[in-house]
């Protein structure tokens, strides 16, 4: 096995060309539990972690390689509520935001907030630079549109996001789990809301009938906000399976979505 | 071949395939105080500090750590003297079988490194990477508090 | 009761919280565990296990495994030079899968090679073709079936009392593991001769010595185990797992064969706690007076017996709890089928009916309007009483009114809520705390203490008296519960002298100490090392006639008469002891005998914060009283309770080993999930210490009783925040929502 390890973007992007199937290592939070579990056993490693253009956190632009230990102490609220709920200090300290699109599982904690902002992900090869919107992007349970010969080069957030921003993470045991459900909520001072929810469908859902009907509420009374959690429960697309049901997951998901939302109105 | 240091010791390895850095320090460097209990990063009995940063050694390609400076367990205390955690933990009954105990010793060293007085709150969260299975954390926590509490 | 109290005092002897021997290796991570353990010219072991639940196999082809470079061995049932089964109880389990699987995960062949790489590597080659055979997962057509470990039948007192109130409840406890943290790892060496030493982590070196050389077609002396360092047990280490397959590709291969399985394959290896259906009825007058208890007991055992007849036995005696009743009828069944095999685990059968009985009691005070503190008081059992199902008449301390009264007594946490961590839902913000409801829950759980219904129960300890101090040899399992300290903190205090050692030695060297399980090693082992201790100390007095003995030697009088060295100048004095417990006898047709030798009751009050639209719980505070005989380290006592009732949270929370078909649909700490340091309540424990009558100094064991009632506790509680019925543990957020 080659071990190739770049020392800047350039080195990395060539690289990548020059071997397309190239195993990407970054935080190696998921990629070693397939190696020690999953068997994988790759003939080329493209270890990122002495990139520095990866790690850049400057402005609205955040490196593949920030990891969640850099967004749980940013100054990103929502971002930073999720952070603090992957894993456990030891997997924020090594897993990146970069690595929560590449493996593009349901549950990826980073994700709900990425899909609520309408963040661009930035991708590269040695021949071009692409933007996919968040829902261009990720295409389906652990799927997306990364091309061969392509690297996650990081997200670009809106010039501005919502002050009023809230996250929420389901989970049946307090640390070091994977969510049942989650929910991102950013909602602008004009009342314009989005809200995402995570776990709950093949990619993180926008539920956008939720956001047409309360986006019109300046002050949302109570029974609107009974009318949000019934709209974004079903809006959702869960599944059942070993962590919980469908049901459940339906129900949790408008409640959770509810109460992110009454964070931001606070 | 990987360079790097390993508890202030400058070491060479040669990595089969993707291996962990877990196996690289267990089976080639002969350091098997950091623990294999789950392999996938979600017990903490392997942690370890890598540049600085608390990570689970498991989930640490061995092949990519050219250059890295490593602290484990077994870098922790002195020959003559245990590290002020590992004395807290003895002290406090915080140890029963102890599998856990190297990677709790690691993870609360550079919590205390960080964070020289941190609430039990703090603590709890700190170390909400890292399962013990005999103790229910209680041993543990007055360790750490005690320990603190001595440190103004 | 007659006690002996020792009035000796020693620094460092019993009462005292001495530090743990081997704790300074531990906090340095020096201390080798079995998966520790190297030798040169070293290969390492791998299993081929079933993907199967049940299959005939047509064929194993080991050809393409045998052809990798670096591959030493690959054997299968066939290579088995001796017995083809193991197995504690009754030798019904093949050594490797013999012509059929009958669980997921049987292991079918084993492979060794240079590496630990090659030989995953290795047993992923070797090409099993199997006809997949249709499982029986059902535990209740398993019964219709006839497919049976034991069937009891429980029957005491006049079968006609009726009582005026009556509740009946079905209850389901799901499958639990023991999640001990060190996975199963073990070093064979072969010694040249056609014999084999192997190191291992187990609960019972002498129970696997016997299945070993069997299976190996050995003599018994051929074969030698060793004790290595065990990363906690709980049960999982009673029964074989990798022992046989490790001296098996040793002397084929002619060169140490380490093994270490990882978590995935733990899980699949190791027995797990029964599943259990329970169906009960209680019946009561309108004093509160239990006078009838019927219930229906079926255990799934899964695809081979290990221990299920004890385990039933367990949960068909204390059926009723730790109450009076004078008409009993208790029909209880363990089932084979292909799910995982089920066997020991913390609290090994009085754990599943607890969580039923008490939640009967519970509906039963509602039903009489009455305090279930209060029900439980006017039924606990006491020293004299007869246990309800057995007839049995307690002969030592059960101080189970005390118990219940002192944890009452305890004062109830306040509300904190300003820190989410502190909140249903934690750090994932779920909860605001006006979200929240606090319940409060109460349960009481009984067990025995060590083996029972006629087992021949004994522990050796040989005690030498040397220059250099005491040793106390053994063959006795420290599995992290701190045994090493209590036997030395019994030799202090048996001799006078503070240089105690205790040595853990091979099965060749000294006789069985029984396992480390029920409880038993501090009375047993213990017994036994007091016993020995107070011998040697005797022999010394008698060589120089002396009446006192202390670090500097024998003294008369108070004055010295010889040094430790004057009196050993003839050589050193040794005391082999074999001691037993009290006898007990086996039941008669209907269930009732002497059948145990002794008795245990603790009490759990859990509070507990809700969030009942989530159906998230934090579980707040979960205070206990317990009686332990007397506690001979009492810092020890606390961590067997903090970690007993954290494992018992567990099942009523979280824990949860999902079987589907036979299958395990979650074997990683991913999805198996474990109270983590964030999950972990606040625990008061208050010990009741009244003697009893054959351990040591009065002691009980401590080990099982925190994990009985703490499951029953907790589920009472979110029970008393949510009003839902919850008859199932471990209660699932959706359980709370009722989706």
């Amino acid at each position: 096995m080659e071990t190739i390890r770049p020392a800047s973007l350039a080195e990395t992007l060539d690289a990548l060309e020059a071997h397309p199937d190239a195993v990407i290592l970054a935080g190696g939070t998921d990629l070693m539990v397939e190696v020690t579990y999953g068997g994988l056993r790759p003939h080329t490693v493209l270890a990122l972690r002495r990139v520095e253009e990866l790690t850049a956190w400057e402005g609205n632009f955040v490196g593949a390689g920030v990891t969640w230990s850099r967004l749980e102490h940013g100054a990103v609220g929502a971002l930073a509520e999720a952070a603090r709920t992957v894993g456990s200090p030891q997997i924020r300290n090594a897993g990146t935001i970069g690595g929560n699109l590449g493996t593009a599982s349901p549950a990826g904690d980073g994700l709900p907030f990425l899909a609520a902002v309408d963040a661009e992900i930035e991708l590269a090869s040695r021949t071009r630079r692409r933007a996919l919107r968040w829902d261009e992007f990720l295409t389906g349970p652990k799927q997306h549109a990364l091309e061969p010969g392509e690297l996650i080069l990081g997200v670009t957030l809106p010039d501005r996001t919502p002050e009023r921003q809230a996250f929420g993470k389901i989970c049946p045991r307090n640390a070091m789990v994977i969510s049942i459900a989650s929910a991102c909520v950013v909602r602008d001072e004009d009342g314009a809301t989005r809200v995402a929810l995570g776990s709950v469908g093949p990619t993180p859902i926008r539920a956008r009938r939720a956001e047409a009907m309360i986006s019109e509420e300046r002050h949302p009374s109570p029974a609107t906000l009974e009318e949000f959690q019934r709209l974004v429960s079903e809006e959702v697309l869960p599944i059942t399976d070993h962590r919980s049901t469908a049901d459940y997951r339906r129900h949790a998901s408008g409640v959770l979505a509810r109460r992110v939302l009454e964070r931001c109105l606070a | 071949m990987i360079r790097l240091i390993v508890n202030g010791v400058e070491r060479t390895a040669e990595p089969v395939g993707p291996e962990s850095l877990l196996t690289t320090l267990r089976d080639r460097l002969g350091l098997p105080g950091s623990k294999n209990a789950c392999e996938q990063g979600e017990c903490g009995s392997c942690s370890i500090i890598m540049d600085g940063e608390l990570v689970c050694s498991c989930l640490v390609m061995a092949s990519d750590t050219d250059g890295a400076d490593v602290v484990t367990v077994e870098g922790l205390g002195t020959e003559d003297g245990l590290h002020p955690v590992q004395q807290a933990l003895l002290e406090a009954h915080g140890v029963q079988c102890g599998y856990c105990t190297p990677g709790f010793v690691v993870a609360a060293a550079h919590l205390l490194e960080r964070n020289p007085a941190p609430t039990a709150d703090d603590i709890r969260e700190a170390l909400s990477g890292n399962l013990c299975r005999c103790t229910g954390y209680g041993g543990i926590l007055r360790a750490l508090t005690a320990l603190v509490g001595e440190v103004p | 009761m007659t006690i002996t109290r020792t009035t000796r005092r020693v620094a460092g002897g019993i009462g005292e919280s001495p530090i743990r021997p081997d704790g300074i290796p531990k906090v340095q991570g020096r201390f080798e565990f079995s998966g520790d353990a190297f030798a040169d010219d070293m290969l390492w072991g791998a299993t081929v296990r079933s993907a199967h639940v049940k299959a005939r196999i047509v064929s194993i082809d080991t050809a393409p495994a045998l052809a990798m470079a670096g591959v030493h061995a690959v054997l299968t049932i066939d290579d088995v030079p001796g017995k083809r089964t193991c197995g504690q109880a009754v030798s019904d389990q093949p050594v490797l899968a013999d012509g059929e699987t009958r669980f997921w995960g049987e292991p079918v062949a084993i492979v060794a090679a240079v590496d630990h790489a090659t030989a995953v590597l290795a047993a992923r080659s070797v090409r099993v073709e199997y006809e997949p055979l249709e499982p029986l997962v059902d535990p209740e057509q398993a019964f219709d079936r006839g497919e049976t470990f034991r069937v009891m039948e429980i029957i005491n007192g006049a079968q006609d009392l009726r009582g005026e109130i009556v509740v009946e409840g079905t209850y389901e406890t799901g499958t639990i593991d023991q999640a001990m943290l060190g996975t199963e790892a073990g070093l064979a060496v072969p010694d040249g001769v056609g014999g084999v030493d192997l190191h291992i982590a187990t609960q019972w070196i002498h129970e696997d010595h016997e299945q070993v050389y069997a299976s190996l077609g050995l003599e018994p002396d051929q074969v030698r185990i060793h004790l290595s360092g065990i990363g906690g047990a709980f049960g999982a280490r009673e029964d074989l797992t990798l022992q046989i397959h490790l001296c098996l590709l040793a002397l084929h291969t002619g060169r140490p064969v380490k093994m270490v399985y990882d978590r995935a394959e733990s899980f699949a290896a190791h027995v797990h706690r029964h599943p259990s259906k329970m169906w009960y009825r209680h019946e009561a007058d309108r004093d509160g007076n239990l006078v009838r208890v019927e219930a229906r007991l079926v255990l799934d055992g899964g695809a081979y017996q290990t221990t299920s007849a004890a385990v039933l036995a367990n949960a068909a005696y204390f059926a009723t709890g730790p109450y009076r009743c004078p008409s009993v009828r208790i029909d209880a069944a363990a089932v084979r089928t292909n799910n995982p095999p089920a066997g020991a685990m913390r609290g090994f059968g009085a754990v599943q009916v607890c969580f039923a009985y008490e939640s009967q009691m519970d509906r039963l005070a509602a039903a009489l309007g009455m305090d279930p503190i209060e029900l439980r008081l006017r039924n606990a059992l006491d020293h004299g009483d007869l246990i309800p199902t057995t007839g049995q008449r307690i002969e030592g301390s059960l101080p189970v009114a005390e118990v219940i009264r002192s944890l009452a007594a305890l004062p109830l946490p306040d509300d904190d809520r300003d820190d989410p961590r502190r909140l249903p839902g934690g750090t994932g913000l779920t909860t605001p705390p006006g979200a929240v409801r606090r319940g409060v829950g109460f349960a009481v759980g009984i067990k025995n203490l060590a083996f029972s219904e006629a087992f021949d129960d004994y522990a050796e300890v040989r005690a030498v008296l040397t220059p250099e101090g005491l040793r106390l040899e053994t063959a006795a399992a420290e599995v992290g519960q701190g045994m090493v300290t209590v036997l030395e903190q019994i030799g202090r205090t048996a001799t006078g002298l503070d240089r105690v050692e205790v040595v853990f030695v091979d099965t060749s060297r000294i006789g069985s100490a029984g396992s480390t399980s029920a409880s038993r090693q501090t009375q047993m082992t213990g017994g036994a090392a007091l016993r020995a201790a107070e011998a040697v100390r005797e022999t010394a007095l008698a060589r120089v006639g002396g009446d006192d003995l202390d670090a500097e030697g024998v003294r008369r009088e108070g004055a010295l008469v010889a040094t430790l060295e004057e009196v050993l100048a003839e050589g050193p004095i040794e005391e082999l002891v074999r001691f037993r417990h009290p006898p007990t006898t086996g039941p008669n047709e209907t269930g009732q005998g002497d059948v145990h030798a002794g008795f245990v009751v603790a009490a759990h009050r859990a509070v507990v914060d809700v969030d009942p639209e989530l159906g998230l719980v934090r579980v707040v505070q979960i205070d206990t009283a317990q009686d332990v005989g007397r506690a001979l380290h009492p810092e020890s006592v606390r961590g067997q309770i903090e970690g007993g009732i954290m494992q018992g949270m567990g099942m009523a929370v979280m824990e949860e080993l999902l079987v589907d078909g036979g299958e395990i649909r979650n074997p990683s700490f991913t999805d198996y999930l474990l109270p983590t340091f964030l999950d972990a309540p606040a625990i008061e424990a208050v010990l009741i210490e009244e003697p009893d009558h054959w351990g040591p100094f009065g002691a009980k064991g401590v080990g099982e009783p925190p994990t009985i009632s703490s499951t029953p506790a907790v589920v009472a509680a979110i029970r008393a925040a949510t009003g839902r019925e919850l008859p199932r543990a471990p209660v699932r957020p959706s359980d709370i929502v009722g989706t």
